[in-house]
């Protein structure tokens, strides 16, 4: 992407834009138990959306309501400007991928893949063309006469994958759709997810483990904790600018220290924390004295043997207690003279002319980071 | 070598000692594992199934057993061997068996179907409802077994009857001024059958519904599919071996019944059983009743002869 992005490809900015989907105060109780909790969310036409979270934390309840298969317990679904109340699952503009495959186990893979073409009375000739295609970008023409009991779980997936695709639905709904494959076919099918999504227009709700997987792949990324959305936008918005300390946590990884504000100006913080004074260089209207948590990632904090030429904010001294090899990078934890361990990751640019690091076992080093590194977060 | 390690090289030789008995009486318990079924086979049914063959290509005579001895020795030491297939040629070549396994036929089968037809639906409804509601239908399924068969057949012959429960009902209610006719008639024999094999046919058919995974449900609806196209497509098809299993549960003992039309038909509903238990006390022809029982086996036989096949090939599939 060159330049600014246009209005078309952030939709969600514009205040004009008609949601494809909207969701809007949706809760689902399962008993007393809140699965999902009071829910807002637009979806815009064409976007690969991202629901990402822990396990159990009720991704796939709300993607089954998308579906049709559970109905709110309170709030609204709108798919396309229409009411999905009562509207069955087999009439909905939607294909769901499941996340147990689902696939009929008296069918060979042919007869899956084509079975939700029947129901729409595509004529034969078509039908054939198109599972023939399908099943070729899943590179599972060879397997076409085989039933699923005698496939890999891979293989089942992308079965199952297929079997969504196929039909070429306004709405894609996908739960955990790559997980059980191979690194390099993952990628393949990432890349293939998003061109098919580029080519077709077809909105994807993707939902993911792999918080990897949601940012190469999605326009906007929702996280979810407890039934709630802890935090909805792109993915550098998520990454660089999180709101809270479960996201910033959730997200990649993070040292998060717990500070008090002593100068809050509209141009730069002061944060008086553990990790000596932290300057942040944005602005945040916050009250002198309150309590708040500095995130800052591991990659953005430098590491180095000599001490810095002044002394300033921002700046750490420890010794090097653990080193982690990673071949393109390394992780180093750095126990501070308090004891606590700070991570920093920094990439292997040199190879190593001995087989030891550079900075290796109890050095001494000092850290150091930029004024626009630190994360403030206020919960 | 000194004395330790002799003693350690006795005992490396008295444990492979140890093994080897160990092995041997594992082996000794496939044998015995395999012979058990084997044995009650052979004691339980093929041997009485040779003394019953063995009977029909007898003769009947006045004597006690009542049929001539397959093999005879003669006064100069001769073995002779006598087979008459008299019996057989009797019985197919009598229009009264042919018409009355026919008529078994009709009503098994009938009844089959209907205890299907019945039986899917409350198999379906079982499978579908709370934990608590599920114990209790399927513990009110195998409720009747606790009372005798008899009783059951006795009860419903009060029932059906010109001054039973029902017309007496239906009188009473202005609805009819005389009795239905009930009692006695292949009605009758039907509503015994189909209510005393339901059972068989439901809990096969909960079994196999039962693992069915209810997404499979979901992903049909989610391509687009209608309930009932559903139905046809993919629960249809996967309960099917239920449905065979079942079938054949009821098919086969509903076939050679003899207590229910005999009770709750009479003297008008003609089925194998009852012309196989008259030939046999009453007639004390015990030739031609082990012939009417030879053939009914191998109408039986062909059924699942085809069951087996179909349950082969889709053992084969998985
Ligand atoms: N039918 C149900 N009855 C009761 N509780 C349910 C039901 N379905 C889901 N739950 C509960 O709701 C919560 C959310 O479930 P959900 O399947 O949406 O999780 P998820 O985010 O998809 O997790 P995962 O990543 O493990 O798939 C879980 O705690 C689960 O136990
Ligand atoms: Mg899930």
């Amino acid at each position: 992407m060159a330049g600014e992005p246009t209005a078309s490809e952030t939709p969600w900015l514009d205040q004009d834009a008609k949601p494809f989907i909207c969701i809007k105060g949706v809760t689902k109780k399962f008993g007393e138990f809140i699965a999902v909790n009071n829910v807002d969310l637009d979806i815009y036409q064409g976007e690969l959306f991202c629901l990402l979270g822990g396990s159990g934390c009720g991704k796939t309840t709300l993607l089954r309501m998308l579906a049709g298969f559970e109905t709110p317990t309170s709030g609204q679904i709108l798919i396309d400007g229409i009411d999905m109340s009562n509207v069955p699952p087999y009439e909905r503009p939607t294909n769901m991928m499941f996340q147990s495959y689902a696939l009929f186990p008296h069918m060979t893979v042919e007869k899956n893949v084509a079975f939700g073409l029947k129901q729409d009375k595509v004529p034969n000739d078509e039908i054939t063309d198109r599972v023939h295609d399908i099943l070729k970008l899943v590179e599972l023409q060879d397997f076409k006469k085989r039933k699923p009991q005698q496939l890999s779980g891979g293989q089942r997936q992308r079965v199952a994958l297929a079997r969504a695709l196929v039909k070429e639905p306004k709405l894609l709904l996908l739960d955990e759709p790559l997980a059980a494959l191979d690194k390099k076919l993952r990628e393949q099918t990432q890349f293939e997810l998003a061109n098919i999504q580029e080519q077709v227009g077809i909105t994807f709700v993707v939902v993911t483990h792999d918080q990897e997987e949601a940012m190469t792949l999605s326009s906007r990324i929702a996280v979810m904790d407890k039934g709630q959305f802890m935090q909805t936008g792109t993915p550098t918005e998520i990454y660089e600018f999180p709101e809270s300390r479960f996201v910033a946590d959730f997200i990649g990884s993070a040292n998060i220290v717990e500070g008090k504000i002593t100068e809050d100006n509209a141009d730069h913080v002061r944060v008086s924390t553990d990790l000596g004074e932290i300057y942040i260089d944005h602005g945040q209207s916050t009250k002198e004295g309150s309590r708040v948590w500095v995130a800052i990632r591991p990659e953005k904090v430098h590491l180095s043997k000599k001490p810095p030429s002044k002394k300033g904010p921002n700046q750490a001294e420890g010794m090097v207690d653990d080193i982690g090899y990673l071949g393109n990078t390394s992780i180093y934890k750095i126990r501070l003279k308090n004891d606590r361990i700070i991570d920093v990751t920094a990439p292997n640019q040199i190879r190593p002319k001995s087989r030891t690091h550079q900075i290796t076992w109890e050095d001494k080093v000092y850290l150091g980071w930029d004024a626009s590194s630190a994360m403030l977060l206020k919960k | 070598m000194t004395e330790t390690s002799y003693s350690n090289d006795s005992i490396s030789s008295s444990t492979q000692l140890l093994r080897q008995v160990m092995r041997r009486l594992q082996a000794g318990w496939r044998t015995i594992v395999i012979l058990i079924p084997f044995l009650w086979l052979l004691i339980f049914f093929l041997t009485p199934f040779f003394i019953v063959a063995k009977i029909s290509v007898a003769e009947v005579v006045i004597a006690s057993p009542p049929f001539t001895k397959m093999i005879e020795w003669t006064d100069s030491g001769i073995m002779t061997v006598r087979l008459v297939f008299d019996n057989f040629l009797y019985i197919l070549n009598d229009s009264l068996y042919s018409s009355t396994y026919i008529n078994s036929l009709k009503i098994s089968i009938t009844s089959t179907i209907l205890c299907l037809l019945i039986g899917y639906p409350i198999a379906y409804g079982i499978v579908r409802s709370g934990p608590l509601a599920k114990k209790l239908l399927l513990f009110a399924i195998i409720l009747p077994f606790w009372t005798s068969f008899l009783l059951r057949v006795y009860a419903w012959m009060g029932l059906l009857a010109d001054q039973g429960t029902i017309n007496n009902l239906l009188i009473s209610l202005g609805l009819i001024d005389e009795p239905i006719r009930m009692l006695y008639t292949e009605f009758a024999v039907y509503v015994g059958i189909v209510y005393t094999y339901m059972p068989f046919m439901i809990l096969p058919l909960y079994a196999n519904m039962e693992k069915l995974d209810g997404a499979l449900n979901e992903a049909a609806a989610d391509l687009g599919s209608k309930p009932t196209n559903t139905f046809f497509k993919v629960t249809l098809p996967l309960t099917m071996p239920g449905v065979i299993a079942g079938a054949l549960l009821v098919f086969i003992p509903a076939t050679g019944e003899y207590v229910i039309p005999d009770l709750l038909g009479g003297g008008n509903v003609n089925m194998i059983g009852r012309i196989l238990y008259n030939e046999f006390a009453r007639n004390v022809d015990w030739p031609v009743a082990s012939a009417v029982a030879i053939v009914l086996l191998f109408l039986l036989v062909l059924p699942m002869a085809v069951y087996q096949h179909y349950q082969g090939k889709a053992t084969e599939e998985q």
